[in-house]
């Protein structure tokens, strides 16, 4: 297949390694650059919780189990989601910790598709986009943007691609103007500034500092700044974490319509619905693995896996029910009274499942197929919720 | 904003976005240009950056030329003529250092240094347009507290040479003070990059020959000082402007290594996230 590829990432390996007691302690209000926000289900090993809390940062230590808002991570931490985290004591007694942010991730981008990186907090997607955009060093692997090294070849890049944070990246004091029509003052062909907010209805707070702007306003108008360059690719990382209706709206728009132009567009998402309904290709992505690529439609048709739920009166015998259906196909009562019945659903199956209930008396009310939808697959492949 | 306002806006005339990949980089003059404005705007906005480059020197200058409470009123100089060189070394020394050095260190912690790093901008460039502004603040600092200097009475020595070299002066403590200020900023935390700044400022205020001569400092002490930038780019200036002599070797020198060692620790240190 002589696809042409956008991005391609193979066997990609991030190890961090920072000292307990270091320099590593960021400002809270900085959440770009950070690797991946930390919190999320309580994965790690019980000893490396015990080395996080023991660090000079309490106001960030995350409590088991609570999701804290995206991005709010802290460097000095290692309390992170799901990444693998060795504790380590160091000569000296110094303690450190490694943590394979990155594990052997590949994944490839095809020219004007949209990809959706998708993961719990701390699976490894802010540290592999920033390791494509050149900002993070691999620590193995092979990395190739539009054919080119992203550290190497930085410099012919950085017109070509177009560059999202997580957060901040603007002069404090900037007017959101300003700092747009600077970014657009590096590019030989950009958007009209002015329009582009309008768009993106920002036009309304153009001469507001960026400190001013609300947490939507910001990301609306970092999502400017990394189209107004008229790019080839772009990288956005977490385009509508913190956005209302109309704004996450407005985003999708315009990046269904980077699509219809041709643009190339990497975003990291954890939400479902803008995976689906935005992608050509979604890869899941865990501990700093991909566990599953492919587009929405062939994620969730899963090999025609599916579901079956009825309800019925309380205390069928399940075994029973399922010694008269395909191999493979497995049941269960729970909350009492609601039936589940997962294998491949088709019209045998459906057939079997009421021609049983009528022999056994049994009206199986609201009866129904159910399609896996992407957070089914999701949940399954990552034993995890997701955090939003 | 409306629904439908948003949801035909892409159709509307006039708001028609080409979002076709068209990508290059600007002309560098372009890109410099940009870049020098925002730092320059910026900076002027600030009003805490107002108070310590320009209300600061002047109210210093002000306020001991018409208070005899220095020890220069014992000296055969008037206290202006002793006082503008020294605060013209403060003010090159606030704008270079202090400011650009706190600026800074919110920029990189704010991520900016990190995203301008993503676009077409070169570093060489980045760094251009900030000395460009702070060149252009100091160019408004000089003008300033000259004509408050001529207010009070002050009367220079010397002759265009004495202009050449102060600029000389200037301009080499201008790079020896945004060495030490980029090498603070690019490696401490903002919060440690202000409080260092400020309290750095405070010191070389105090020892610098701002304000008293340093023979009124303990020995040990002179020693140092006259090791300090602002020492030498205080007493350089007061050779040149109110002696009318050179600005002494010894002071070009300490100039001249401070730059060095500053800026190329600060190449090698700087870390942009």
């Amino acid at each position: 297949m002589a696809e042409v590829l956008a991005v391609e990432v193979t066997d990609l390996v991030k190890i961090y390694r920072r000292s307990a007691g270091g320099n590593t302690a960021r400002p809270r209000y900085l959440r770009a650059g950070t690797p991946e926000a930390s919190g999320g289900p309580a994965t790690i090993p019980r000893s490396s919780r015990a080395h996080g809390r023991r660090q000079a940062h309490p106001p960030t230590e995350t409590k088991q189990g609570d999701a804290p808002p995206p991005g709010r991570a802290d460097r000095g931490t290692q309390t992170r989601g799901t990444q693998t985290i060795e504790g380590q004591v160091l000569p000296g007694g110094e303690r450190a910790a490694q943590i394979r942010a990155v594990d052997g991730l590949s994944l490839s981008v095809s020219v004007g598709s949209v990809t959706a990186v998708l993961g719990p907090n701390g699976a490894g997607k802010t540290t592999t986009i920033e390791i494509c955009e050149g900002f993070r060093a691999a620590d193995s692997g092979e990395v190739r943007v539009l054919g080119l090294d992203p550290i190497r070849d930085g410099a012919a890049l950085r017109p070509r691609v177009g560059v999202m944070l997580q957060a901040g990246g603007m002069y404090p004091g900037a007017r959101a103007g300003e700092m747009l029509r600077l970014i657009a003052a590096h590019h030989a062909n950009p958007l009209d500034a002015g329009v582009l907010m309008e768009r993106l209805g920002l036009a309304e707070v153009a001469g507001v500092p960026f400190r001013r702007l609300s947490g939507g306003q910001q990301q609306r108008l970092s999502l400017a700044m990394a189209v107004v360059g008229r790019p080839e690719l772009v990288f956005l990382d977490e385009p509508t974490a913190g956005l209302d209706v109309q704004g996450r709206r407005d985003t999708w728009e315009l990046i269904e319509e980077l699509r219809l132009s041709g643009v190339t567009v990497v975003l990291t998402t954890h939400a479902m619905d803008e995976a689906e309904r935005l992608s050509d290709q979604v890869v899941i992505v865990n501990r700093g693995r991909v566990v599953a690529a492919g587009s929405p439609a062939e994620l969730t048709r899963g090999g025609a896996e599916g579901q079956l739920r009825f309800r019925a009166p309380v205390g069928l015998d399940v075994e029973r029910l399922l010694l008269a259906l395909p191999d493979g196909t497995t049941g269960r009562e729970g909350p009492s009274g609601h039936y589940l019945v997962q294998g491949t659903v088709d019209p045998q199956l459906l057939a079997a499942v009421t021609a049983w209930c009528a022999s056994n008396g049994v009206l199986a009310e609201d009866l129904r197929v159910e399609q896996r939808t992407l957070e089914d697959v999701f949940v399954e492949l990552t034993g995890s919720e997701l955090a939003s | 904003m409306s629904v439908a306002d948003t949801a035909t806006a892409g159709a509307a005339p006039g708001t028609v976005l080409d979002l076709r990949p068209a990508p290059g980089a600007a002309p560098r003059a372009r890109m410099l240009a940009a870049q020098t404005r925002l730092e320059l705007t910026l900076t002027l906005r600030r009003g805490e950056s107002v108070l310590l480059t320009l209300i600061i020197p002047i109210g210093l200058l002000v306020f001991f030329s018409a208070v005899d409470v220095l020890p220069t009123s014992t000296t055969t100089q008037s206290s202006v003529d002793f006082l503008v060189p020294g605060v013209l070394a403060l003010a090159v020394m606030s704008t270079a250092f202090t400011g650009q050095a706190i600026a800074t260190g919110f920029e990189r912690s704010y991520g900016v240094l990190k995203r301008l790093g993503a676009s077409p901008l070169p570093r060489s460039i980045l760094l251009a347009g900030k000395t460009l502004a702070v060149l252009a603040v100091e160019v408004v600092q000089l003008v300033l507290l000259v004509a408050v200097g001529f207010a009070l009475g002050w009367d220079p020595a010397g002759s265009v040479a004495s202009a050449g070299w102060a600029i000389l002066l200037v301009l080499l403590g201008t790079a020896a003070f945004s060495g030490l200020g980029l090498l603070m900023a690019g490696t401490l935390r903002a919060e440690a990059t202000l409080a260092a700044a400020n309290g750095v400022y405070l010191l070389l205020l105090l020892v610098g020959g701002v304000v008293f001569p340093l023979d009124e400092l303990p020995g040990w002490m002179r020693v140092v000082a006259e090791a300090l930038p602002t020492a030498a780019l205080s007493d350089g200036l007061r050779a040149v402007l109110a002696d009318g002599s050179g600005p002494g070797a010894g002071n070009l020198l300490v100039l001249a290594l401070w730059s060095v060692g500053a800026l190329g620790l600060a190449a090698r240190l700087f870390r942009w996230e």
